[in-house]
This record gives C-alpha cells, structure tokens and sequence, in this order.
C-alpha cells in the first residue's frame, strides 16, 4: 500500500514537472520573479538595498536571467512573521512566481521556507541568518545567498583565541539572532583555549546597558564580544565609549554591529573590529565595478545588503542556465545551482550542501566612517548545517 | 558584587529612574488629570528626540536645540489638543486607544517621510563632554549626572507649580470635578489645552535629552511607552510624586535584577508591578 501510494506520488510528482516543462517550453515566457522583501518599518532600507542590487545584476545581464525577460511581483513584507505565510503563498498560488526571493526578518524567513519547501518552489534568501534556514530546516528548494549567523561569529572566536585572549565576556540580546551568535563564538574560542568568563543576555529590545557596563569593569576581562545590530549597537557603542571601557578593554562583534551605524556612533565606533562576508576596500575587480555601476545606478553607496541581492541573482542565473533557461526542469536549476561558483563582489563563493555560501570572512576596522578590510580571518568557512539531512 | 561596583550600580539606577520620571510625568498628568489614555505618548518623546537631531545640526547646538523644541513641542501639544484631543474628553477609552494609535502610526510615517529611516547620533554639549572616573577602569559621563540634575530640578518644579501655584490649584480642581470647576467660572478647556501641551513638552523634552545617550532612531518611541504606563500605573494615576517614587523603584528594579537575576532580568519590572498593585491597587499615590 505504502509503496502504491509512493510510486502514485511520483507520477503524479514527474507529471507535474512534465506540464512545468510544456508551460515552460514556449521562449516567450518571461521569468517570474517574487520579490518578498520589508519595504516599510525599521528594515525598510535593507529591503531596498537587496531589491536595487537583485535588478542591477538582471539590468547588467541584459534584463534577462536565463536568456529570458524578467517581470517582478513585489510585496512588503512589513518584517511581519504573522502575515508571512499567507503573503508567499500569494507569491507562489497567485502570482505563480518562478522563484521567491526573500527576505530580511528570519522569523518571516522561515514561514517563507515552509511555504516553499511545501509547494516546491525555489527560494532564495538574501539575508535572514537564522542557522535553522540551511540546519534543520534546510530544504532543496531553499539557497542563500548571504550568511548564517554562526559564520561571522565562529569566525570571530577563532581570530581571538589566536590572538591569545583567554578572558571573555560576552552580551547579546535574548533572542534567536544573538544567541546563535554567542554560540558560534563561544564554539570556536573555547576550541582554541579560551574561556567566557560571563554570558550577559537582556531582553529585545531593551538598550539599557549602565548595569551591564559596570559588571564588565569588574570583572575586567581581556576583551568582550557582543552581538547587537541596528540603533541598539549605536548605543552600545556609544555607552562603551562613555563609560571609558573602549580603552581598557577591546570590544568585538560580528560585523552587524557597526554596518549602517557608522554616522550614529562618531568617535565611539573608530577602530571597532568586526567580522563580515563583505567589506570596505576589498582589492578585487568585481568588487569595484559593482561599486561603480551601484553608485551610478542608484545615486548611493553599496552595502553588504545590495551584494546579497545581486547574489541573490546570480545564484539563479547559473541554475537557469544550467537548465537551459527553463525554469520549470528544476532538479536541473537546483543542480546548477549547487555546483556554480558564484562570483561575488564580496569575492567568489559556492554553496554547502545545504545552501548556505562557503565564503571568506573577512576582519573589518572601522576607519573614517567605513568598514575597512584588514584581513581575511577565516578562508572558505563552511556553516556546520548541524541537523541538516541533505 | 564589591562595595564600589554596587555604588556605582545605585548611581545607575537613580539615573535611569530620573530619567523615566521625566518621561511617566507627562503620562501621568494627561492621563491622570484629563482621563485621557494616550498611546501616543512615546511619539512625543520621538518627536523630541528628532527634534533634538534636526535642530542641533541645523544650529550646531544641543542646548540651542533644547532652547527651540520646548516652545516648538508646546505649540504642537496645544494644537494637537485643539484639533483632536478636546473632542474625546466626553468619548470612551476605545475611541482615545484608536485616535492615539493612530497617531502613532502616522508620526512615524512622517518621520520616515521627513528624516528617513537611519540611525543617527546626536552630540553630546562640549561642555559636557567629559567624563569622572570612578574606579581604574570604569567611568561615568558627565552628560548623564546631568540629566539627572534636570530630572530632579524638573521633578521640584513640576510639584511646586501643581501643588502650590494658583494655575496647579486649578488642574487639581479640575481633576476632581470638571463641572464643579466650569460653574466656578473657570476656563476649563484652557487649563486643559495647558496641561496636554505640558505633558507633551515634558515627553520632547525627555526624548532630547536622551537623544545623545540613546541615539535617534525608527519607533524608539514604542520602548519608552510600555515603561511609562509602568510608571504611571505603580505610582498611581495622576500623582507626579507618585510618579517620581515608581520610576525609582523601576530604576532600581531593572538595573539590579539584570546584575542579580539576569535569566529573570526581563520580568523583575512586571513582577514588581504586580507586587505594587496587590498590595496597593491604586498605585503607592492616589491622584493628588
């Protein structure tokens, strides 16, 4: 009975990748593309800056992807978990999107990944780092094209323990984000023989840090590490600063720390070092002609969102293109994605078995209001995708 | 915790609880004398705070910003009054949630209309930009004693007007019996329109100050706001004094539950609350 219902199963699964194929066949069919992304609220920005980038790489490849026009359904995602699964299904029931690119919130990120793995269209997501989205919950249909939040973070252990700290305390928010941070830091710097003095967690998104700051003098430790990102990183800045521990004691973070802050710290944030897939100043050639192009498009600087966009693309033009620019063979356009070398401006990358980039990180100083490269701290680092069974 | 590290923990309880004072007071006197329950509160404080942010790198001062958003923010009360508040005296509570939920909605899209949606920073007076030292490594800004100082002053003056000035004598009357003072002859509707106006001043006023400490950013009106009803509600509706002595306990409560039970630190503030309430439902001080 079982295998009755299976081998039904996959009838039914290979005639509907067949009527996929004939809808596909005709070449004047557009790619459909579902931007799900926050347009409004506090990501507003980040929305934009992927979208911007997601069409400066289809504009450079001719308004193509796969040797075929482009067309957009776009919906605000309003960062907002609650409506998340209704609006991708839309995207995907409604607006029959080829492939659903999304998005900045992870809790969003997730429903997103339900829905697709549920009706099996591909999805790409350009930011959202909870480590479940390619671990436990990876799916074949879902890629990334930016970070899991143990990437940056890992990384930054490593680089300290080799620096030959042994004392750390660490702060984060109690939420999924900063703790996964922690997590990935205390992994690899407990593996190099340090030791967290104290794990300091407030609630999201309290920003009153004086108690905090008190007990680090205290306990004096050889350096902290925190994850905060957004106004509350400013303000952390800024009260590490004033309390006068920014002398005494070095601060470390991932490199959300300081990415779209810069202006609100000032001084407070001169010489931070933090950890990133992507960096100010970095000396390849893709880099810097995605900078120009950018800044001639959009009258703005690039950050790291808009290469995640542009990825995000890229990403799918090598899986179109390894199945001939039919989007419906899609074990084809999953297989060319997961062989393609991505060639980013962030430096070029490829994809784990679980869909998440193997990239370098990089370890950025904060110089004149930018995050400049100092050094790569961590070469081709590979989320552990624990619980991923891929 | 050593002796020292505990000192300096008390300093920053006091410190904060001043600071959520300044911003409950103006709570508590809307709420408190005009029955009005207005969410929009934290938006004042918003507003302030980008008040704070436009204005001193317009005039490349805090203080001269400071000096200009206080009239500013007392116009807009008095207008805001005017236009929508004085018609809701009368109206129950669910119509005062949906128009100032509403207000919030639409001064943060203004915000993001007319300053964007980035964080900035604001800069600390340079006359003020110092900082004591208080053990080898750790030291306390003297921008933030200073908040503190008009916290305070701000506090004796707020109970000096109300308690013993013929316009608080008249807000006080006015909270016990709005018909009683009508028939004596009194203008009611403007006692009113000046304590909306003062309550949202208080609320600019706090949010520029804090501007240089908290930094300037989307819906940072939302944190102060759920503090505030705190505040106001273990204080006891309508007491300034009451809110004086709740935002103190907060102050206390927060700062010391995130160094002593820090897996509870979220919590310790509500359960304190809760505790109040038992014990005096009406808030430490009844309206006075």
């Amino acid at each position: 009975m079982g295998k009755t219902v299976k081998i039904a199963g996959r009838t039914a699964l290979s005639l509907a990748i067949a009527a996929a194929s004939i809808g596909g066949a005709h070449a004047a069919d557009k790619i459909k593309v579902g931007l799900m992304l926050p347009y409004t609220g506090t990501y507003a920005a980040l929305g934009n800056a992927i979208t911007n980038g997601f069409k400066q790489y289809v504009e450079e490849n001719g308004g193509k992807l796969g040797g075929r026009e482009v067309e957009y359904a776009v919906v605000d995602d309003e960062s907002n978990p609650a409506k998340a699964t209704e609006n991708a299904r839309k995207m995907v029931s409604r607006e029959k999107v080829d492939v659903l690119v999304g998005t900045v919130h992870s809790g969003v990120a997730l429903a997103m990944a339900k829905v697709a793995r549920d009706t099996r269209t591909l999805m790409i997501v350009p930011n959202a780092g909870a480590n479940d989205l390619t671990g436990p919950l990876c799916s074949p249909y879902v890629f990334r094209s930016s970070f899991s939040a143990w990437q940056p973070s890992y990384a930054m252990g490593e680089a300290l323990a080799r620096k030959g700290l042994k004392n750390i305390v660490t702060v984060t928010w109690k939420y999924s984000f900063g703790e996964e941070s922690v997590a990935g830091f205390k992994e690899a710097f407990e593996q190099g023989g340090g030791k967290i003095a104290k794990e300091m967690t407030l609630p999201f998104p309290n920003v009153e840090f004086q108690p905090f700051l008190t007990e680090i003098a205290s306990l004096k430790p050889d350096a902290v590490f925190v994850f905060f990102a957004g106004a509350g990183a400013a303000k952390f800045v800024s009260d590490y600063s004033a309390a006068g521990l920014k002398n005494s004691i070095p601060l470390y973070g991932p490199g959300f720390l300081t990415d779209g802050n810069l202006d609100a710290m000032g001084a407070a944030g001169e010489g931070l070092l933090t950890t990133l897939h992507y960096a100010d100043g970095l000396s390849n050639a893709r880099d810097a002609a995605f900078r120009t192009e950018y800044a001639a498009r959009y009258k703005a600087q690039p950050d790291v969102y808009a290469v995640q966009g542009y990825d995000a693309a890229q990403m799918y033009e090598a899986g179109l293109r390894a199945a001939g620019g039919d989007p419906g063979r899609k074990e084809e356009v999953i297989k060319g994605m997961e062989s393609a070398t991505i060639d980013s401006p962030r430096g070029a990358f490829t994809l784990s078995r679980a869909h998440n980039p193997v990239q370098d990180i990089y370890m950025r100083e904060v110089k004149g209001g930018e995050n400049v490269v100092v050094e790569i701290v961590s070469k081709g680092l590979e989320d552990p995708a624990r619980g991923c069974k891929l | 915790m050593d002796f020292a590290s505990f000192l300096i923990q008390t300093l920053n309880s006091l410190q904060y609880g001043l600071l959520l004072f300044l911003v409950a007071s103006g709570l508590t006197l809307v709420f408190g004398i005009m029955g009005i329950i207005n969410l929009a509160h934290g938006s004042f404080y918003m507003v302030g705070a980008y008040l704070a942010f436009v204005l001193s790198s317009a005039t490349g001062s805090l203080v001269m910003a400071i000096v200009l958003g206080i009239p500013l923010a007392l116009v807009f009360g008095a207008i805001l009054e005017w236009a929508l508040f004085s018609h809701l005296y009368k109206r129950d509570h669910l119509e005062q949630v949906l128009l100032t939920y509403g207000l919030i909605l639409i001064f943060e899209q203004l915000r993001s209309l007319l300053v964007g949606d980035d964080v900035h920073g604001v800069a600390i007076p340079a006359f003020l930009d110092a900082s004591i030292q208080l053990t080898e490594v750790m030291s306390y800004p003297v921008y933030r004693l200073a908040i503190s100082a008009v916290c305070v002053a701000l506090a004796v003056a707020l109970y000096y007007v109300i308690q013993r000035t013929r316009l608080g004598m008249m807000i006080r009357a006015g909270n016990d019996d709005r018909s009683m003072v009508e028939s004596l002859g009194i203008n009611i509707d403007m006692i009113y329109r000046v304590v909306f106006a003062l309550g949202v001043a208080l609320a600019a006023l706090a949010g520029m100050l804090a501007a240089p400490i908290s930094s300037v950013f989307p819906n940072m009106g939302s944190q102060v706001l759920i503090i505030s009803f705190v505040i106001v509600v273990i204080g006891g509706i309508g007491s300034v004094w009451g809110a004086l002595v709740a935002a103190l306990i907060v102050g206390f409560a927060d700062t010391f539950g995130k160094v002593l039970i820090p897996e509870l630190s979220g919590i310790v503030v509500y359960v304190v609350m809760a505790v109040v309430l038992l014990w005096r439902p009406e808030g430490i001080l009844k309206k006075g």
